[in-house]
């Protein structure tokens, strides 16, 4: 080969024809980033003028509220998805969390609060353990995990048959009920995750190892990201969330209920990826899935509002919105890649 | 030779894998300030020993010495901790994220408070790539750059940390020569600051150009370790081959020029895409090897997509054999007889989970089945031709694509496209990353496909390939066609000028991207 000696020129061609293409990728970028958020609005604008009860004080509350639970086990499952992996556990960790927070609320408000975390928080660590140095598939451990959590709920709970209450006087129930300038304890809670993951996701170099870990693995290796550490930080992570989520939804219900919640795992990830996270890994936003779970929510509370519809359809509209976000997701990265 | 002590050394070194010995009893010491190429053919296990030299994988055996001490790294983090950094074969950065990310992972600056200063690491990632001669908006995503340009973003990342050894697995295989200059430019002040520098390359002009030492590995052996200026490049590619001086000889080009008149068998008519395609216009007769000249970025690759209708065009038309073509599809391309052998192999052809073998009759099964049935035996023998011509290493056809080395992976997928016997072949590169006794045979498979009346297009970053591989040669710049060369009109010298050449080209399509006071030109010379 020769090597040319050739004067560069002022911008390098390959610049050049970048630029034609930046439009039309950020475009794309914004829609992926944002639709979601577009959605929400309109429809909560169409749903305040159609209906006279939805944009009620007390409805917003209560929206924001119930939101609040499945918004904090969104939080964790996005860190998952963006590593690339899957937390199929959270519906069932979140009901143990419940159940081991009324049973321990017995014992005070710090082992109410401490024996969810822990038993849950270990349940994500080995799911991560697992996932990162066995290399296991993260859809089969956490299948497995989300059946053993449930046995273990269903042991303490005599198959179900008990429910245990949260004493009515304790400290720990005014976690779940008590409010804070007109608005739930949960809810500030919800609110103080978000912009702690926002922050720990975009401004620490952990944020950054876990999305350079979902974008390619092995280069994320050979570039010396602590690939195994990452895994096994946000399954543990996606587990303490999920049983912190189901010990507040047990103080503000004043009981460990055991059937709310199996299924969870599905919403979250509906929510996680509807909010424009890319279910393949590498790309996400933990405000998008906030944006997520309150859109399920609000077409949740829709379908309730109009009363003659069977709540059964608020799960075929919520399932043909997230399909209609895939297609839409494909659709642009496809385009990305082709302009 | 009174040297300075070594900086790092293996001895005895073995590793194995599944069916292969990838290394055997290997020993290898670089000093500081030397820059030492490591040759080998495809399989001889170069990127294995850098491997194991990073703690990617564990050696079998053997004894690893860095600044004197026995050291063992159980992860490429703790090698680049200790300043041994690394540029490995494969692209190893992160697509989706973005430039500056790229560059700084796991090094980001920070603030008083521990977060990451994005400011701040957008200013620096601009002004060192900008060093490299690579002027673009570092926030957005690394895939959007060309290879090459992702190539220096490894180059930069790897520089740019405090290092004592540098290593480099091939890292001029995507490069333009004004590239490889940078990279050059880099390597010597290395060199000058003492540091240590490992050089991986097939392209022997390039080894003399920048390295004192030589070792050459053969098989996954040690044959030689000696001071390159000592070693003549026939004697160096003997040693790589383990054939005797006489037997390695000149490669000889014999394209027989012929008169290439008569219907085309394909003719592409003004191709215009937006801001990479100018109207480009060009006919490539049955038997005749058209040679695609111009640097990064000035259309080669994206013309050779618009004909396979990988890329869709806002005008133009392409007719194969006098029969049109409907752009902007790849099947309707396919099924014209056009087929394309994309620059970017990783992400556009291999299947690495799949074996040798099928990823060869992937795309000929139409043409090795009948009634919808396989004919395994055509298959294995398509198969085994061409893993003995192209000198495929494997341990058996059944292996997985994946577990190749680099140039074996080449290797397989420029079987594919030669095994479906298309009417138009389009070669995006078809030698990168490819020994040199393959790279021969490689050239000498285009001309007796093109005997057989194949029309073949050639796009090479080698422009010595280029000359002496094509009948005709056609010079793209910015999008455009500003020259065509045919006849004795086909060497270096008058491509260069062609190149050179200054065009009128409007600046209607200046990018918007943000560039640094300093010019390129300056940047490209000093580096750093
Ligand atoms: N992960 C793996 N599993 C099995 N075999 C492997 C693996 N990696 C490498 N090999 C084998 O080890 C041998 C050496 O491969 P290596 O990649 O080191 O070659 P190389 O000298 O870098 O070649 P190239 O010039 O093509 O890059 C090859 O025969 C290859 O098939
Ligand atoms: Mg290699």
């Amino acid at each position: 080969m020769t090597v040319l000696k050739v004067r560069p020129p002022a911008v390098t061609p390959a610049a050049r024809t970048e630029a034609g293409t930046n439009r039309g990728e950020r475009l794309s970028a914004l829609a992926q980033q944002h639709g979601a958020l577009v959605a929400l609005v309109l429809l909560a604008a169409v749903a305040s003028l159609s209906f006279d009860s939805f944009a009620t004080g007390d409805n917003i509350e209560n929206m924001a509220l119930s939101s609040a639970f499945l918004a904090i086990v969104a939080l964790g499952m996005t860190f998952v998805i963006i590593t690339g992996g899957i937390d199929l556990s959270v519906g069932s960790v979140f009901v143990l969390g419940g159940v081991l927070a009324a049973w321990g609320s017995r014992h005070g408000t710090l082992v109410a609060l401490l024996l969810p975390l822990a038993g849950c928080g270990l349940i994500g660590l080995v799911n991560g353990v697992l996932i990162a140095r066995t290399r296991m598939a993260p859809f089969i451990v956490t299948l497995a995990s989300m059946l053993a959590a449930r046995g273990v709920m269903l042991n303490i709970t005599d198959e179900g048959a008990t429910t245990y209450l949260v004493d009515k006087n304790s400290l720990f129930i005014r976690l779940g009920q008590d409010e804070l300038l007109g608005i739930g304890i949960p809810v500030w809670i919800t609110v103080v995750l978000f912009v702690a993951g926002a922050v720990v996701l975009r401004r620490t170099r952990f944020g950054q190892h876990v999305y350079a870990v979902g974008g390619n693995e092995d280069a994320a290796a050979l570039m010396g990201a602590p690939v195994a550490r990452t895994k096994i930080i946000v399954y543990t992570l996606s587990g303490l969330l999920a049983g912190l989520a189901g010990a507040l939804n047990a103080a503000w219900l004043a009981s460990g209920v055991t059937i709310l919640g199996f299924g969870m795992e599905l919403d979250a990830i509906a929510a996680v990826v509807i909010g424009g996270t890319l279910l393949t890994g590498g790309l996400g936003f933990i405000s998008g899935s906030l944006v997520g779970v309150l859109l399920l929510k609000v077409i949740q509370n829709i379908i309730n509002q109009v009363g003659s519809l069977d709540s059964a359809y608020q799960q075929v509209v919520s399932g043909g919105f997230l399909v209609l976000v895939v297609i839409a997701q494909t659709w642009l990265g496809r385009r990305q890649q082709v302009i | 030779m009174s040297a300075p002590a070594e900086v790092l050394a293996v001895r005895g070194l073995t590793k194995r894998f599944p069916g292969v010995l990838a290394l055997d009893d290997v020993t290898f010491t670089v000093r500081p300030g030397e820059v030492h190429a490591l040759v080998g053919e495809n399989g001889a296990g170069k990127s294995t020993l850098i491997k194991v030299l990073t703690g990617v994988y564990q050696p079998d055996q053997g004894e690893l010495r860095y600044r004197g001490e026995p050291a063992v790294f159980g992860t490429p983090l703790r090698a680049q901790q200790a300043g041994i950094s690394t540029i490995y074969q494969e692209v190893n950065l992160v697509p989706l994220m973005s430039v500056a990310r790229n560059l700084y992972l796991g090094r980001e600056p920070r603030t008083r408070l521990g977060l990451i200063d994005f400011g701040r690491m957008h200013r620096e990632a601009e002004r060192v790539l900008g060093d490299y001669g690579v002027r673009v908006d570092v926030r957005q995503p690394l895939r959007h750059l060309g290879v090459g340009a992702q190539q220096m973003v490894a180059l930069a990342r790897a520089v740019s940390v405090n290092a004592r050894v540098v290593i480099m697995d091939e890292p001029t295989s995507s490069l333009e020569p004004r590239e490889v200059e940078t990279l050059f430019g880099v390597i010597r002040r290395l060199r000058e600051q003492d540091i240590a520098v490992v050089y991986v390359s097939h392209r022997m002009e390039e080894l003399y150009a920048v390295c004192d030492t030589v070792t050459v590995l053969r098989d996954g052996r040690h044959v030689h370790t000696g001071p390159l200026a000592e070693t003549d490049r026939l004697t160096l590619v003997s040693l790589m081959l383990g054939r005797p001086l006489g037997e390695v000889g000149r490669q000889t080009t014999a394209t027989p020029a012929g008169d290439h008149d008569g219907e085309p068998v394909l003719h592409a008519e003004g191709l215009t895409r937006p801001h990479q395609l100018r109207d480009v216009s060009l006919r490539i007769h049955p038997g005749e090897v058209l040679g695609l000249g111009g640097l990064l970025g000035s259309g080669r690759s994206e013309t050779a997509k618009a004909i396979a209708g990988a890329l869709p065009v806002t005008g133009g038309s392409v007719t194969v054999a006098g029969i049109s073509v409907r752009t902007g599809s790849t099947p309707a391309a396919i099924r014209a007889g056009i087929s394309l052998l994309p620059e970017d192999r990783k992400a556009e052809g291999i299947v690495p989970g799949l074996s040798v073998r099928e990823n060869i009759a992937l795309a000929a099964l139409p043409r090795l089945s009948r009634f919808g049935l396989v004919h395994e035996a055509r298959v294995d023998a398509v198969v085994e031709t061409f893993m003995k011509r192209l000198r495929i290493k494997a341990s058996s056809p059944h292996q997985k694509v994946g577990e190749l080395s680099g140039g074996n992976q080449q290797k397989v997928l420029l079987a594919r496209w030669l095994a479906m016997h298309p009417k138009v072949l389009l070669l995006d590169d078809p030698t990168r990353g490819i020994d040199v006794g393959a790279k021969a045979e490689v050239q000498k498979l285009i001309d007796e496909l093109a005997e057989q009346g194949l029309g073949v297009l050639l796009i090479s970053s080698d422009v010595e390939e280029l000359i002496s591989g094509s009948d005709r040669v056609v010079v793209l710049k910015d999008g455009a066609v500003v020259a065509e060369l045919s006849g004795d009109d086909v060497t270096e010298d008058r491509l260069m000028r062609a190149i050179a050449a200054p065009t009128t080209a409007p600046d209607d399509t200046s990018p918007t991207i943000p560039t640094s006071p300093t010019s390129a030109e300056e940047a490209a010379v000093h580096g750093h």
